[in-house]
């Protein structure tokens, strides 16, 4: 809880920031905010106490420190990342305060006790993306993807806020115990509209993790906002929004179980089958990250339709979603670099182990992750994931895992393909700033070091 | 402890070689990436660093030989260390008979391999090197593993290496070969994992999951025949696409005239034994009646593979393709004797891998040799080469006749107990897999008619003589071939130990 509040407070001292010309002090203070932060987070999962607060509205138990934790760190990663894009830019304090704002959203939705809570959270986290989307103003494609995320964003919030009315109509409360105390008590004679509110709060909810149908979205988004803030959308966002399903679905829609599971399966396997076939076909390495987030999005959503109630699932989700941060911050940090020209297609890669070794060798292990390959963190994520799912009914959906991943290293490995065998049309040097460099390397180095050692995070992380 | 060395060893080696100065001098040339490129008077401390740990690496393999016949229980053959504990996994690695002959056969294959590219000079060796060297650890770790998911592991690891030597350094059209390969093996290996998981899932050591060999063994046998025949295909598929075995093959002859001959050997001497190798250890013991339900299939495959492969074999033109597809006949027969799951088939197999290895290293060197002195493989445009090099036509003979098995030579031994375990299981079947005999005659025979003998033709000047580096690796591959075909008595005595051990696990 105190995170929460350190992150809000840093949000308004950014705003504050230009009228009290302290600019250039902002991002150390950003940063040891976070790490402040995270400290508090970290003694309040040391103490092991649930307390909830204003009226039981927001609640940080493990699971939300854990998801918390991993927000938290990866913010500070991308702050290190994201300091010349701060630097070049005119409006920097207002993007220290957005970001910053995402970032709340982000913290809410681990810890909403109450849907009024979650709403909040959404709306906080996704307002200030639909700025930063568009923060290249002089650019159409930016402008295009924030307005076009503005526009879905919206209406999938109006889903969201149609599913929590109709579930509010059916048991009388926002409180996401006493809606589960109502399921289990009504369970045989629950309204239909109860129904159509928790499928509509998956769509919105699926909207928001852009899993098929509901991605159309994200590859022109991704695609348009600046690559550090498509970096935040795919590990922050993605992180906390699963951290909202998990808690929604897992723990207060598990006893309607049966009604979803269908409908969760069959967006799985749309996202499989779409998110790689599509992603097979992009040129832009960075549309091509756009797609393999919807996958990885669909295999997330794989372990939440295997376990119902179980830790195991909290355990997967939580993993995946680490590895999945660590290896995307190394992923955007290195094509952010590469692509400073304004070139994201594959051919910008093109003979970069000669260009930069350092960073051809952390692309390629960052790739190697996202595929899945031993022993980095990817390869654990998907093994958990299979693990998960082997148990289950679901089997045919395993086996459509198995086959798509193969047709993801194709997309995977054609970026390490380029940057070891293509031809480069300029035999320059791309320089890398140091503090970008660390950023990279250290999240290299981490994606290797929880895929040989996954016990680390498995111990880390006990419930 | 050993067998953990054998591992680690290869391991610090390969980060020293890659961090080793020389060869990267050439890293900003503007020439074509990874093409050979010859360059004189250039330290090759790398290189010859790699030969060092990989003799090295031999000696302590030879070391095993006397505790696994003496004391196959001690502390110095097994090693077992928790790695997940809440997952069951466990980095647990021993040097049994059977691990024993793949390892001597890997660690005695490196420095061959090594060995045989000091005239070719390449670019950056120092990644090159490293990488053979990593892929060595990740072979001998596949050949010691204990634990299911350590095999799985050390079986991806091994991959990444041989890619980016295949990618790096190979010749045309690498890029999309090379892939072709990667995500070929990678879908073959996605459904082992879940054909081992599976297994995992129905362990019960203590009311407690396991991941050990023995606890997946009686996971296996648990279940009903069609749980067993499901299993059977989920992992089949995965050694049979490594081996490779007919119909999963078509990756195979363009990844090995592509990769460079360094990386062929890798592939084709220990690499595709990982396949065979799983098909012993990790397929036979564990689902014995999906293996009556669908041997016969499989075997069947296997066979058409003989039959297939070595037809095509004739009628290739360049002989590094001839070599690939022999290599597809040969382990056809090996898959189907080791299928055919009695203790002749078993032990031949054996005794074939390590013979295969062997000899198909030293045809893809000859293959080498030739281009590197004539500019061509193309058997239509050589000829007459004995006339100008009398000793390389003695030793290229001499591996030919252990590649077609003739008595005396290394070959003989495990084809003649393949084919006797075969007969075992099915009469008819036997009679098509003895095809290869005549068929591998036909082809090797022509082969090195028509490169050796006859006219010399005008598509090249001079043979020239053999460098002292190509003669060595030579001269101790005939010495193998011949001494394990004269007294196989020392390899065939674990080959027997490992095979009734399998068998009556």
């Amino acid at each position: 809880m105190k995170g929460l509040l350190i992150i809000s407070g840093l949000g308004i001292l950014a705003m504050l920031a230009e009228v009290f010309k302290f600019k250039k002090l902002l991002l150390p203070l950003v940063l040891l905010g976070i790490v402040a932060a995270f400290a508090f987070n970290f003694m309040e999962w040391n103490t092991g106490l649930s307390i909830p607060y204003f009226d039981n509205m927001i609640g940080f138990d493990k699971p939300a420190l854990a998801f918390s934790g991993i927000i938290l760190a990866t913010a500070f990663f991308w702050f290190i990342l994201a300091n010349d894009y701060f630097e070049e830019d005119t409006n920097l304090v207002d993007h220290f305060a957005l970001v910053l704002f995402a970032l709340v959203g982000a913290l809410m939705l681990t810890s909403f006790k109450n849907m009024t809570t979650l709403f909040l959270g959404v709306e906080i986290m996704s307002i200030p993306l639909y700025v930063l989307a568009a923060s290249k103003k002089h650019d159409m494609k930016s402008n295009e993807a924030g307005f076009k995320y503005l526009i879905m964003g919206s209406f999938a919030s109006a889903f969201l806020l149609f599913g929590i009315a109709l579930i509010y109509g059916a048991s009388g409360s926002f409180d996401l115990h006493k809606i589960s105390d109502y399921i289990s008590a009504n369970a045989n004679d629950l309204p239909m509209f109860f129904y159509v509110g928790v499928v509509m709060m998956l769509v919105a909810m699926c909207f928001k993790v852009s899993a098929a149908p509901f991605h159309f979205w994200t590859p022109d988004v991704y695609e348009g906002s600046p690559t550090l803030i498509t970096a935040l959308m795919s590990t922050v966002v993605k992180t906390a929004a699963f951290a909202a399903i998990l808690r929604l679905f897992l723990v207060d829609f598990a006893g309607v179980n049966e009604l979803w599971k269908g409908i969760l399966a069959t967006v799985i396997a749309l996202s499989l089958i779409i998110a790689n076939f599509t992603a097979a076909m992009q040129t832009s390495v960075k549309r091509m990250l756009a797609y393999s987030s919807i996958s990885h999005a669909a295999f997330m959503l794989m372990v939440i339709l295997a376990n119902v109630r179980s830790n195991l699932s909290l355990d997967a989700i939580i993993y995946y979603s680490l590895a999945y941060s660590v290896g995307s911050i190394a992923a955007f940090g290195v094509l952010y670099n590469v692509s400073r020209k304004g070139d994201e297609t594959y051919s910008a890669f093109n003979g970069l182990a000669k260009r930069n070794p350092a960073l051809a060798l952390c692309m390629a292990v960052a790739m190697f992750s996202l595929a899945g390959i031993p022993v980095t963190a990817g390869f654990f994520a998907k093994y958990f994931v299979f693990t998960a799912m082997i148990g289950t009914p679901y089997k045919w959906l395993l086996i459509l895992a198995v086959l798509t991943s193969v047709v993801g290293v194709y997309y995977y490995l054609k970026v390490i393909i380029a940057m070891y065998f293509g031809k480069a049309e300029t035999t320059e040097k791309i320089a890398v700033e140091k503090s970008q460099l660390f950023v990279i390397v250290f999240t290299t180095l981490a994606t290797l070091a929880i895929g040989i050692v996954p016990s680390f995070v498995a111990e880390m992380f006990k419930f | 402890m050993l067998a953990g060395l054998l591992i680690i060893f290869p391991l610090v080696a390969a980060v020293l070689v890659f961090f080793t100065k020389d060869g990267a001098s050439n890293f900003n040339s503007t020439t074509a990436t990874g093409d050979a490129v010859v360059s004189f008077g250039k330290k090759n401390t790398a290189r010859n660093l790699a030969f060092a740990a990989s003799i090295v690496e031999f000696l302590l393999a030879l070391v095993a030989i006397c505790p696994v016949e003496y004391a196959p229980d001690s502390a110095l053959l097994n090693l077992n260390c928790t790695w997940v504990e809440s997952l069951g996994i466990h980095f647990a690695v021993s040097i049994d008979s059977l691990s024993l002959l793949m390892v001597l056969l890997t660690t005695f294959l490196v420095p061959l391999i090594i060995l045989s590219s000091f005239k070719t000079n390449y670019e950056n060796a120092n990644s090159f090197y490293g990488l053979i060297l990593f892929m060595q650890m990740a072979l001998i770790g596949v050949f010691t593993a204990n634990d299911g998911f350590l095999f799985y592991v050390f079986w991806e690891l091994a991959l990444i290496p041989i890619y980016f030597i295949c990618l790096l350094w190979g010749g045309e059209n690498r890029g999309q070969i090379t892939f072709k390969f990667f995500v070929y093996t990678l879908f073959g290996s996605l459904f082992m994992l879940i054909g081992l998981i599976y297994l995992y899932n129905h362990t019960n050591v203590d009311g407690q999951k396991s991941w050990a060999v023995q606890a997946l063994y009686d996971a296996g046998r648990s279940l009903t025949a069609t749980q067993q025949s499901a299993v059977f295909w989920l992992i089949f598929i995965a050694f049979a696409i490594k081996m490779p075995i007919f119909p999963f093959h078509t990756w195979q002859p363009d990844t090995y005239v592509t990769a460079p001959t360094q990386g062929t050997m890798l592939l084709s001497g220990i690499m595709l034994k990982m396949g065979t190798f799983g098909l012993i250890k990790w397929l036979l013991p564990v689902v014995p009646l999906g293996l009556q339900e669908w041997g016969n299939t499989a075997i069947i495959l296997s066979v058409i593979g003989i039959v297939y492969a070595s037809c095509i074999a004739i009628a290739q033109k360049d002989f590094k393709r001839l070599i690939a597809y022999s290599s597809i006949a040969h382990v056809g027969l090996i898959s189907a004797g080791i299928l055919s799951g009695n203790q002749q088939g078993v032990q031949g197999a054996i005794m074939q891998m390590l013979a295969h290895g062997v000899n198909v290293v030293g045809l893809f060197f000859i293959a080498d040799i030739l281009l590197r002195h004539t500019g061509t493989r193309d058997m239509d445009k050589l000829g007459g080469i004995r006339s100008m090099n009398g000793n390389f036509a003695v030793l290229f003979l001499i591996i030919v006749l252990g590649s077609v098995a003739l008595p005396l030579t290394n070959g003989f031994v495990g084809e003649f107990l393949l084919i006797n375990g075969v007969y075992q299981y099915s009469a008819y079947i036997a009679a098509f897999a003895g095809l290869t005999i005549i068929l591998g005659a036909v082809y090797m025979f022509r082969a090195y008619q028509n490169i050796m003998l006859g006219e010399k033709k005008s598509s090249f000047i001079e043979f020239g003589s053999i460098a002292k580096s190509d003669k060595v690796v030579l001269i101790v591959i005939v010495i193998a071939i011949i001494a394990f075909g004269v007294y196989p008595a020392p390899l065939n005595y674990f080959a027997e130990v490992a095979a009734q051990t399998i068998l009556n696990k």
